[in-house]
């Protein structure tokens, strides 16, 4: 008999305060407390971090790589959201 | 550790597929693009990647068996510490993997389903024996040496769920052979019967684990397709060739000899070592070696002992689930 499936779960660790929770990977555990105990095994046995975040894999929603191009075009054509696109005088110094 | 570049790819395979996307992938490939789980991507490179990358987790998981066997009679405690912590590693970067593997469309149940059953490879390393306390030392030392030779390049491999997981492992996996060569050293150090049992431990791994880095270049077809895909940097004998010049100096350090007496260093610092039994490779693969059955069935046991647990996790989520809707309701 085929082993059944168990839930997928995404892995988002916080290594120091003051840092965000970063994505590290994805575990398998049939529910949250499972899962949690799951990542501190594999992914935080040398001290990685300071907090664990799962989330159930199904419940993210991602955007589309092949429509990448369609999705960030317009900020890729709008070189004046970046200073370095204005000109400031070097006698005025740093701005 | 352990990919073994068994080069069984399925680059020659023929689909029918959008000649102009492909030309794209590989413009990506080769501008050192990295490839994410849902780009576009020839049904060949999934298929290859797929299934070396779980040949890859199930060698990690088989792995832990050899070096299990002598976690109970670790000479000291720390020794046993240290072990555990290395199998408990190595469990870990099969976890890894096994999640890399699945971004390309196979379930981790499907995967070691294959393994249980027998229809998929792993390291051919872990079919032999771990009869002495030095073996665990030598595993450290050479077989770990050997995966860190492989696995170093693998960090830039084309498919970024792969390559990270081989970034992780790459960290942990420098412990593992430090440790080994830790053992290795105060054996050497110690009466004539340990230094004995080192040396008896290097002659009967030495050659496993030249084997480890695969078929010699000359016959193992298929490293072309995964070179322009940039999944292998470098060739088997290249790497195997890295690793021979490395280990020289550290056995020479132990006052270790080597099993194979045509051994010499030539012009371009090189150490040049006699032809490798691929015959017996070839065998030990093919389910033939000394531990293949016993292996499996270790595996097949452990799967079958942990399924009531399985069930009842789940079974648990799912009445958790079933209440939280029901006290919703109310």
């Amino acid at each position: 008999m085929a082993t059944p499936n168990i839930p997928l779960w995404e892995v988002f660790i916080r290594s120091r305060n003051g840092l965000a929770h970063k994505h590290v990977g994805s575990l398998h555990a049939t529910d949250a407390t499972l899962a949690l105990q799951a990542a501190r095994d594999i992914y935080t046995r040398r001290g990685e971090g300071l907090s664990i975040w799962v989330v159930p894999s199904n419940a993210i929603t991602a955007s589309d790589p092949s429509e990448k191009g369609m999705m960030f075009e317009p900020a890729e054509s709008k070189i004046y959201r970046h200073p370095t696109f204005y000109d400031v005088p070097d006698e005025v110094g740093h701005m | 550790m352990y990919t073994q570049a068994l080069n069984t790819s399925d680059g020659d395979e023929r689909h029918v597929e959008d000649a102009e996307r492909a030309t794209q992938f590989q413009a990506r490939i080769d501008a050192d693009e990295r490839i994410e789980p849902n780009d576009w991507m020839p049904a060949a490179y999934r298929k290859t990647l797929t299934r070396q990358i779980s040949q890859h987790a199930h060698s990690e998981i088989v792995g832990m068996l050899p070096e299990g066997n002598w976690i109970t009679r670790a000479p000291s405690l720390r020794r046993k510490a240290a072990l555990l912590a290395k199998v408990q590693d190595e469990c870990g970067h099969g976890l890894y993997l096994y999640a890399a593997a699945e971004t390309l469309g196979s379930s981790r149940e499907e995967l070691v389903d294959a393994m249980l059953a027998g229809k998929a490879k792993y390291s051919s390393i872990f079919n032999y024996p771990t009869l002495t306390w030095a073996d665990i030392g030598t595993i450290g030392w050479l077989v770990d040496g050997a995966a860190i030779m492989n696995q170093i390049p693998l960090c830039r491999c084309s498919y970024g769920p792969y390559a990270r997981a081989m970034i992780r492992v790459c960290k942990e996996e420098s412990f593992h052979q430090r440790q080994g060569f830790e053992i290795m050293l105060t054996l050497c150090r110690g009466t004539a019967e340990q230094k004995a049992m080192a040396q008896d431990a290097l002659n009967r791994w030495w050659w496993p684990v030249l084997m480890m880095f695969g078929p010699p270049d000359q016959v193992s077809q298929h490293s072309d397709t995964s070179t322009k895909w940039k999944i292998k940097r470098f060739s088997n004998d290249e790497l195997r060739q890295k690793f021979v010049d490395a280990t020289v100096p550290q056995a020479q350090f132990l006052g270790l000899t080597f099993p194979d007496p045509g051994m010499k260093q030539n012009a371009n610092g090189n150490w040049e070592y006699s032809a490798i039994d691929w015959e017996e490779f070839k065998q030990v693969l093919s389910g033939n070696g000394p531990c293949n059955r016993d292996r499996l069935a270790a595996r097949r046991k452990a799967h079958d002992d942990g399924a009531w647990v399985r069930e009842a996790a789940m079974a648990y989520a799912g009445k958790r689930k079933q209440r939280a809707a029901l006290q919703a309701a109310e």
